[in-house]
């Protein structure tokens, strides 16, 4: 058996080189300063090259209309963390929402989201998401920060097996491995990342 | 897509593939890039017994398909899913239109799903008046053109930036940078929408997973994840070799899939999804979900004792990412809808012989396809099956039942190559001919062509045959066609190095051609017929080993020999023994003698290698002769990519003359860079095509086999 920080170690090593960022955080609350901290440089998504800057059709420039301030979503989040998160959002002037994901379909800026697994030897997350509005927020995010207890990492995908079942068994289920940001070589064979989902996956190792 | 009628149609369109530059450079790039990435990715692990694992748990799902099905149903069903069965195509668009008319869609959105394209979906929903977009990038790329997929994991990898930017140009109603970040997010606000305002969504899978009644989804863009979210319904098309048993087997295959496919470890998004999900825009707040499982033909190949392996395919495109063919000339020619070597196979299967007779005929049978496919296929031998199969059904070509007949009888076969020698007199110089034979057109003038020898090897060894006293190993030759007729001198050039090796040698006086050029053909009877001339000719127990000096000849008696007389209870287990005597000349000088350094002359030369394809993949050899290339006295330099076939393929470069000049030019190109002053190789098919071509091209490389430089070096 490999030891929790050989297992880190690995994670973090497989997660860096698909570009996702990679944080040590000691508590929730750091979470909730880094994702403000990440809101706040953050450009708004204009200068993203999440597309706002390209002449697009008239529909999809519609669709892009209804966003003005900065959000921040957090559907799975435990309540009292939610509530420090929603606080700490007023104050910043961005907002903060949990459900609602469908009048945000033309993005969100940031989406924070606690894993269920990590698996080290992809550096992937496992979020189990059979509900809507954490799907989608997990989807529809331009940034992804996401919350991983070290004690959470396996070393690969047979040792989440029984856990992955235990969930499906559960039906109705949607679970999500998600490996970095979203990505695409279409054209040209040239990587580019964020076509459909976020552009940038930020990791926060917590410890313990 | 396949259009040509004949042949010589099909030829006229691979001509226009290889003028295409920017097509010909990204597939080099990739080619090259690909096999560095997905060593990277398969680092430290066991790839072989994961294939071999992959291939088992796949073999089981071919033979249990109804049991499986119910049992995917029954759990599907049970977490509210409704579960159609298509027999065929026609079926199954049917029953997607059919839902999309009773829950009252208009707009849908789509994943990417080769079972889709396998179907033409979106042609039959368009003809229903539904309007249909693709999401996956390069699918939606293609969509827009109008085109089919040129690959089947990068479906717009034939496109440049510049044609993308036009084209977006178009869609947006504003001109766009050929810029490609900037394209990729034209795509992401232009499909945003799309999704939302859709009613269906439509994906593929790559896994139904028999014990949950769930699916899963290999995706990089996340493209699946909105298709399978947003919309109200959902609709996964999926062919019924996708069911896999457990989990456990959905999760093995995912380690070879992305890895096999692009060199990624995974890909960004793995989706599992089991039972009708929560979806706020259905009724009752439930996602209306259908699973369509296509049969097209799978449940007769699952049937099929040769056939049935082909259900093993992950559909990784890895067969095509290796194909010298598919480098050369891309996936709309090395394809209908599915594309590289289990293409070829598919073809036949799922669109017809029509569509098929002129593909599988361009198969050089490099097996390098064979040897990456995740489900550890034996792609190149199903490829002649079918061309065999489409012969016998067809009628066979006259040039190709000629050969089949005159092979089958030696003394005839031997009586027209000496007789050929005389007829080539006129035209012989330096043991090359000076014109070629007016049955070659001139697109065969990319090599010379050897000269048929003054004498025959056999004719030779009575004469040169040595008495070795006491020997360490008994041993028979094979010479193989080419070099007892063309370069008996190679034969001749195992004995110095035998013999002071105590090694006693035998040359069966009855033995032939071993029948792989009649194999590429497609003439099967004629192939086994041969097999049979062989098998006889040899005491197989009087030997401790049968060499050969030709890596063709060698992989096929040794592969495809028990396979051919198979059902022939007198000689199936002779062929066994056989086969596990036959090796190659550089194994058997390196790992069975162990030749010492100081039994040979340092000539000074810089010598680099050509891996012939059925020597390094064939029979798995790699150090063998290189090591034999510095003690026999010479410095090794590598040449870059070594083990890519030089474009001989036997009957393939009669076949293909443009295609294998193409090859060969590469090769070629990349021996020169070595600076080396000889090449050296295990393979008189290779020499015949590589000294052809460096003579052609007046280099001054001299072409040897290996055999040659120890006979010349030894002390």
């Amino acid at each position: 058996m490999p030891s929790t920080e050989d297992l880190c170690r690995t994670f973090v090593e497989k997660a860096k080189a698909v570009s996702a960022f990679v944080s040590e955080i000691s508590s929730e609350e750091d979470a909730l300063k880094y994702v403000i901290d990440l809101c706040e440089k953050k450009e708004a998504c204009q200068l993203l090259a999440s597309g706002c800057e390209r002449d697009l059709s008239a529909k999809a420039e519609d669709l892009c209309d209804g966003k003005q301030k900065k959000v921040i979503t957090a559907p799975g989040l435990k309540k009292a963390l939610y509530a420090k998160l929603e606080s700490r959002c007023n104050k910043a002037g961005f907002d903060c929402i949990k459900s609602g994901m469908r009048d945000h379909l033309a993005g969100v800026d940031i989406g924070l989201t606690y894993a269920d697994y990590g698996i080290a030897e992809t550096g992937t997350l496992m979020i189990d998401c059979p509900g809507e509005e954490l799907r989608l927020a997990t989807m529809v995010c331009e940034f992804h920060a996401c919350v991983l207890p070290k004690s959470k990492i396996r070393k690969d995908s047979y040792a989440v097996e029984k856990m992955m079942l235990t969930r499906m068994k559960k039906s109705p289920n949607y679970m999500a491995y998600i490996t970095g940001a979203s990505r695409t070589a279409d054209i040209e064979r040239v990587l580019a990342l964020g076509v459909h989902g976020p552009l940038e996956l930020h990791i926060l190792l917590l410890e313990g | 897509m396949q259009k040509a009628n004949d042949l010589k149609e099909y030829r006229e369109e691979l001509r226009e593939s290889l003028d295409n530059d920017f097509l010909r450079t990204s597939l080099d790039n990739f080619a090259v890039a690909y096999r560095e990435s997905r060593a990277n990715a398969f680092k430290d692990m066991d790839v072989k017994g994961l294939i071999d694992e992959i291939a088992c748990s796949k073999d089981g799902v071919a033979a249990n398909l109804d049991a499986l099905y119910q049992e995917f149903k029954g759990n599907a069903e049970g977490a509210g899913i409704t579960v159609h069965f298509a027999k065929d195509a026609t079926e199954a668009n049917a029953i997607i239109a059919q839902i999309a008319k009773d829950s009252d869609c208009r707009k849908i959105v789509k994943s990417k799903s080769m079972t889709a394209e396998e179907t033409l979906l979106n042609h039959a929903l368009e003809d229903e008046g539904l309007e249909v977009t693709e999401t996956d990038l390069g699918e939606w790329i293609i969509q827009l053109r109008h085109e089919g997929p040129s690959h089947m994991v990068m479906p717009a990898i034939h496109l440049s930036r510049h044609q993308v930017g036009d084209l977006f140009s178009e869609v947006t109603g504003s001109k766009q940078d050929a810029e490609i970040e900037k394209l990729v997010k034209v795509a992401r606000r232009e499909l945003r929408q799309k999704y939302v305002e859709a009613d269906m969504g439509i994906t593929g899978a790559n896994f139904a997973v028999a014990e949950t009644g769930g699916i899963g989804l290999v995706t990089n863009e996340g493209n699946a994840r909105l298709c399978s979210t947003l919309p109200r319904v959902h609709v996964a098309l999926m062919g019924i070799d996708k069911l896999v048993p457990k989990l456990h087997d959905a999760l093995r295959i995912l380690k070879a899939l992305p890895r096999n496919a692009t060199g990624q470890a995974i890909t960004s998004y793995v989706t599992w999804i089991t039972g009708a999900n929560e979806c706020a825009a259905g009724a009752d707040g439930k996602k209306e979900i259908h699973y369509v499982v296509l049969d097209n033909g799978r449940s007769e190949l699952a049937k099929d004792p040769l056939f049935s392996q082909v259900l093993r395919c992950v559909r990784c495109g890895a067969c095509a990412n290796v194909c010298p063919v598919y480098r050369l000339v891309g996936g709309h020619k090395m394809g209908h809808i599915y594309i590289g070597a289990i293409g070829l196979i598919l073809t036949y299967f799922f669109h017809g012989k029509d569509k098929a007779k002129n593909l599988v005929q361009n198969c050089i049978n490099c097996e390098a396809c064979k040897d990456i496919c995740a489900g550890g296929i034996d792609l190149p031998r199903l490829i002649k099956e079918i061309h065999a199969r489409i012969q016998d059904e067809d009628g066979h070509p006259l040039p190709s039942l000629l050969l089949g007949k005159v092979l089958r009888n030696r003394k005839l076969f031997h009586t027209l190559l000496r007789s050929a020698k005389w007829a080539q007199k006129p035209v012989e110089s330096e043991g090359f001919i000076r014109h070629l034979p007016m049955i070659l057109g001139k697109e065969h003038g990319f090599k010379a062509l050897p000269a048929i020898a003054e004498t025959p090897f056999r004719d030779k060894w009575p004469d040169i045959r040595p008495d070795v006293a006491e020997p360490r190993y008994r041993v028979a030759l094979f010479s193989g066609c080419v070099q007892d007729f063309v370069y008996p001198e190679q034969m001749e050039a195992v004995i110095p190095v035998f013999a002071a090796n105590g090694v006693s040698m035998e040359y069966p006086m009855e033995q032939s051609c071993c029948g792989l050029p009649v194999q590429m053909m497609g003439e099967k009877k004629a192939s086994r017929d041969v097999a049979v001339q062989n098998l006889r000719a040899f005491e197989t127990r009087a030997y401790d080993y049968i060499i050969t000096m030709c890596a063709s000849c060698a992989a096929h008696l040794k592969h495809n020999y028990p396979k051919l007389v198979a059902d022939m209870p007198g000689l199936a287990s002779k062929a066994e023994e056989f086969a596990s005597k036959v090796i190659d000349y550089s194994s058997f000088v390196h790992d069975v003698l162990k030749v010492d350094k100081e039994d040979f002359n340092a000539s000074g030369h810089k010598g680099t290698y050509h891996s012939p394809c059925h020597l390094c993949r064939g029979l798995d050899v790699h150090d063998a002769p290189r090591q034999l290339i510095e003690t026999g006295g010479l410095e090794y330099v590598e040449c870059v990519e070594e083990e890519v076939c030089c474009g001989f393929g036997g009957t393939f470069s009669m076949k293909f003359p443009e295609l294998s000049s193409e090859l060969l030019k590469k090769k070629l190109a990349n021996v020169e860079e070595t600076g080396a002053d000889v090449l050296l190789t295990d393979c008189p098919g290779c020499i015949m095509q590589l000294r052809g071509g460096l003579k052609t091209k007046g280099s001054s490389i001299e072409v040897r086999h290996i055999a040659e430089i120890l006979a010349n070096n030894l002390k």
